[in-house]
């Protein structure tokens, strides 16, 4: 198997606050982690430390075997490419239509597609999270549930080896919530992608995780599948599962 | 007495800092000017879109400006019997002060504004994040093409105005006395000289580049939390407004040095 995240020691404060005291993971390729927290643990601080939209304090973080913190501007460049990001609100361009969102995202890398190949590709996106009449409305015409559907849209239009989920469901109807867990299932099992899936959801990270990890106090508190979880004597963990 | 100290000590310390944040910023920009790709569709859209939203504004201060400094300081122009010095002085005024000053606050207020509140949005709500991720540099997608469309259209709406200014301060006499436009616009640019226009051209250009940074300095840093949002537009349009001030301050300085006045 083949290593595509490997995190060690990392640490991440802001002033005064201690977020990240000693994070240690490991994510396969094809394999899909799932991270439990309470609100305010540092869950979104921790994603965004791999693509590097916050510089991390201490430790090492091993994205496709190079160091993160050590890369120059080309160099991450390159990584930000392989890996999508779903943030949290859905982080639309709220400038520019559902299309032109879309667009946004590949215009850099995929310079020499033609018009044509383009807008079947964005409409192809489009309709894979079941929105395609919604090309050319603005975010704001948006509700909720169909801007974080077309921030997944734009995620997965690249193609990229490794996604980060920052709550994919939160937020959404149970129906909704399950359509976006069987996507996010079927894009490992298309692409072999790697993902790290940060959720409350346990649904969702019943259905899509190989492997579950709950944070508490800037460090992993309890890790396993979600069986073995489930089982668990610990009063921490079966909070989670009650 | 301590408590005192500290206070000062604590805002000094603040406010240099903030200056020095705001020329790393500056130089961060500049560098996006020369540096691939280039926004020229962004531009465009920032241009027409600033230009659109302040030319009403401008026409009618502009003209209102003209008009009222021209009727207030005709009585005393008569008094001296110096009338004809009239159109020339305003014409003066206008062109080297209060064009270039009046514009650039009122886009201070329109336009810093503005942008301070779009990029903090866009900062809240994780936007900027999101581009940075996909390999797009916001500070030059979004950041280097406002600044640049500022530092480009302002001068033009400066110029604008004072056109219209001058129409105003026509409009003014005309009220009063006959005068053609033809002989109240001869009078109007016999009086002006290249140490006039050039001066006040560069200092213009200079206020649209700040009002554009400000504004994009203060989005751009704005802290998490919505109320961040309205909180970077305000204090966008104050420090842009007091850097206008300070530009001004320098540029009659430096145009005494070179021309003597
Ligand atoms: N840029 C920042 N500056 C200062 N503090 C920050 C910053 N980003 C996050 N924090 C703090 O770090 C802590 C963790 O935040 P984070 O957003 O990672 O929580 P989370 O686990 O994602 O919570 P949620 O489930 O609510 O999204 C919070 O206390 C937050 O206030
Ligand atoms: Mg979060």
């Amino acid at each position: 198997m083949e290593t595509v995240i490997e995190i060690k020691h990392l640490e991440k404060s802001f002033d005064q606050l201690a977020v990240l005291t000693d994070i240690n993971l490991k994510l396969e390729r094809g394999e899909n982690l799932a991270i439990l927290g309470k609100s305010g643990t540092g869950k979104s601080v921790l994603t965004k430390c791999i693509v590097r939209l916050v510089q991390a304090d201490k430790g090492e973080i091993l994205v496709l075997g190079n160091d993160i913190l050590k890369m120059d501007d080309e160099q991450l460049n390159e990584t930000r490419k392989k890996v999508g990001y779903l943030f949290q609100g859905g982080a639309l361009y709220d400038s520019m239509t559902v299309r032109q969102n879309l667009e946004f995202q590949i215009r850099r890398t995929q310079m020499e597609k033609k018009k044509k190949e383009l807008r079947e590709l964005v409409e192809e996106s489009l309709e894979n999270v079941g929105l395609a009449d919604a090309i050319n409305k603005m975010p704001a015409e948006l509700s909720g549930g169909m801007k974080k559907r077309i921030g997944l849209a734009r995620t997965l239009i690249l193609k990229p080896q490794i996604i980060l989920y920052d709550e994919p469901t939160t937020g959404l109807d149970p129906v909704t919530s399950g359509e976006i867990s069987e996507l996010i299932l079927q894009v490992q099992e298309k692409y072999n992608t790697s993902s790290i899936i940060i959720t409350h959801d346990m649904k969702c990270a019943k259905m899509t995780a190989n492997q579950l990890k709950i944070m508490k106090d800037g460090k992993f508190y309890a890790e396993g599948t979600f069986s073995q979880l489930s089982e668990s004597d610990d009063q921490e963990v079966k909070a989670y599962f009650s | 007495m301590e408590a005192l100290k500290e206070n000062i000590v604590g805002s000094l310390n603040r406010f240099f800092t903030e200056v020095g944040n705001i020329l790393l910023f500056t130089g961060q920009v500049i560098r996006q000017f020369f540096s691939a790709p280039f926004e020229f569709k962004e531009l465009i859209r920032q241009g027409y879109y600033i230009g659109n939203k302040t030319l009403p504004l401008i026409a009618i201060t502009g003209f209102i400006m003209g008009l009222v400094l021209t009727l207030q300081s005709r009585p005393v122009m008569v008094d001296f019997g110096a009338e004809s010095l009239l159109p020339g002085m305003i014409a003066i005024s206008i062109i080297r002060e209060i064009g270039p000053v009046i514009t650039a606050l009122l886009c201070a207020g329109k336009i810093s504004s503005g942008i301070g509140a779009e990029l903090g949005a866009m900062k809240v709500t994780e936007q900027l994040d999101a581009m940075e991720v996909s390999g797009a540099k916001p500070l030059n997608y979004v950041v280097a093409t406002r600044v640049m469309a500022t530092t480009i259209l302002v001068p033009i709406l400066v110029f604008f105005a004072d056109a219209i200014g001058l129409f105003g301060s026509f409009a003014a006499l005309n009220m009063r006395e006959d005068i053609s436009l033809r002989l109240f616009f001869s009078q109007a640019f016999d009086s002006l000289s290249f140490a006039d226009v050039i001066p006040a051209t560069i200092k213009t250009v200079f206020f649209g580049f700040f009002i554009g940074l400000i504004g994009s300095y203060k989005g751009y840093t704005a802290d998490r939390g919505t109320e961040s949002v309205g909180l970077s537009a305000n204090s966008a349009v104050v420090t842009a407004s007091l850097v206008i001030f300070i530009i001004d301050l320098i540029a009659v300085q430096i145009s005494e040095l070179i021309y003597g006045f």
